[in-house]
């Protein structure tokens, strides 16, 4: 049997594994998302007290190798009596890491929003929470789209992580039938594959997305 | 409800029954240590047209901010239909949801059309009238569809504003002020970011307005626009009002020789 026969011998290994991987990108990324708005609406207006702090955990947050972070709730939370299963574990650090980084991006980009448009919301009777979902929050998508694109493309690759984490993923897939068969340049090959076919997919998903904010002007197509 | 009629909307139809629609009292205003507004008193009559004329830092933009408490004037008051905005009677600051609420009765019309990028034509003469007055969408639309034809953008109902020139923006961003029924109808320098050809047209669509009885305020920088519309012409000169005058006194006679010298140079 060649290493490409055992290996598609193995194809449910590889499956189960990439199906877990999509369930902790899906949620994960999802999840971030909301951190992410909750951040930017967070961020909203003067609030020195909260703005500090919150500056001060996504930068913070930003500094910090995903590894560590993933690390840190699997192992460094159960000091405090935080048990969480890998998976659990896994998908937390992500959506954390990952909505720290969508908030920044959020952030550079609500600094260039024109002031009028607020202005124009305010004159129109808007109070903080319409204007923020209604007007601020869907430009403020549609204009950082290609930098959402790339965090997501990330997030699936920091899923890998969570192989040193025993979340049985895509990753620990392949690292589990190169170690049983010792085919390791065949198997990662196998891994890389599904790994960039869904980057592709989520790449012309974004670029179609694009087409939405084009017509509206937000000039990133 | 609201009357979803534009033409008798707001009860503006010729309405001169003297009633008040802005009572500015004793405004004053500064930036840091630069008085922008001292002590300005100024009545807009319900169907009035008023249009606040100055040199650039005069503070008539500031005076008309003031107005729907985008900015907040340190000293004095301001009623719109008869009730205070940004303060309550008390003289705390309003709640924000209050403050909402008293704006909603002011329509402005800005120099640089704010519309929002992200909607239609049709979405953003909408949006408010659904999200901040509560009425429905089928209601808010017809109302939107009337405005947009009395504008004359009837026809771009589906386009997004990045597509229309400066002209048809603000046509638009005139119909969404239209669209809360406004007791007032804020305009800031509607025409001073258009190209020169484009200005005729959103100076008709204003003039339409006054002949149909709406309360106006509006600055500007078109002399002969101003005489053709204004019921008062107020002059503010380093955040004082100098001069107040029906439209044939102001242009003909005015008092004083700072308005005058004024009138020289933009003729």
């Amino acid at each position: 049997m060649s290493n490409w026969e055992i290996l598609w011998s193995a194809r449910d290994q590889f499956w189960v594994g990439f199906l877990r991987t999509m369930e902790i990108f899906g949620l994960s990324i999802s999840v971030a998302f909301v951190i992410g708005c909750a951040l930017l609406y967070l961020l909203e207006g003067s609030r020195p007290r909260l703005t500090v702090p919150l500056r001060v955990f996504i930068d913070g947050m930003r500094m910090l190798p995903f590894l560590i972070l993933a690390y840190l709730l699997y192992y460094g939370l159960p000091s405090f009596g935080i048990r969480l299963d890998a998976w659990w574990a896994g998908v937390g650090a992500l959506a954390v890491y990952h909505g720290c980084y969508i908030g920044e991006i959020f952030r550079g980009s609500r600094i260039t929003f024109p002031p009028g448009q607020v202005e124009a919301a305010k004159a129109h009777g808007f109070t903080k929470g319409k204007m923020f979902f209604r007007l601020i929050l869907p430009q403020i998508v549609m204009q950082t789209r290609p930098l959402l694109g790339n965090q997501l493309i990330y997030a699936l690759k920091d899923t890998a992580f969570l192989v040193i984490i025993t979340v049985r993923e895509l990753t620990a897939a392949a690292n589990s039938l190169s170690g049983t068969y010792f085919i390791p340049t065949e198997a990662f090959i196998v891994v890389i594959g599904f790994y960039w076919a869904v980057s592709v997919v989520m790449e012309v998903i974004i670029k179609q997305c694009g087409r939405f904010s084009a017509k509206r002007g937000f000039d990133n197509a | 409800m609201p009357d979803a009629n534009p033409s008798t909307a707001g009860h503006r139809e010729n309405d001169r029954s003297g009633a008040t629609a802005v009572a500015i009292r004793n405004l004053s205003k500064s930036f840091d240590d630069v008085e922008v507004l001292r002590d300005v008193n100024l009545e807009v009559k319900k169907g009035d047209v008023v249009t606040i004329l100055g040199s650039s830092g005069s503070g008539k933009s500031t005076l008309l901010r003031c107005i729907n408490w985008l900015e907040q004037p340190e000293r004095g008051s301001i009623h719109i239909a008869g009730e205070r905005i940004g303060m309550t009677d008390e003289g705390r600051a309003m709640s924000v949801k209050a403050l909402a609420r008293v704006r909603a009765k002011t329509g402005m019309v800005f120099q640089g059309f704010n519309l929002w990028p992200h909607l239609n034509v049709l979405h953003n003469v909408t949006e408010a009238p659904i999200h901040v007055l509560g009425k429905s969408k089928h209601e808010a639309e017809t109302h939107a569809r009337a405005l947009l034809e009395k504008v004359g953008m009837s026809h771009k109902m589906d386009a997004y504003p990045n597509t229309l020139s400066g002209g048809q923006k603000q046509r638009v961003a005139i119909a969404r002020a239209l669209a809360m029924q406004p007791e007032v109808m804020l305009f800031d320098e509607p025409t001073s970011a258009l190209d020169p050809e484009l200005v005729g047209e959103v100076l008709a669509v204003i003039k339409d307005l006054s002949a149909e009885g709406y309360t106006m305020v509006i600055v500007t920088h078109e002399m002969a626009f101003s005489r053709a519309v204004s019921d008062q012409v107020v002059f503010l000169e380093k955040g004082l009002i100098i001069e107040k005058a029906d439209p044939e006194t102001f242009f003909t006679n005015p008092s004083t020789e700072r308005v005058r010298k004024f009138l020289e140079r933009n003729d």
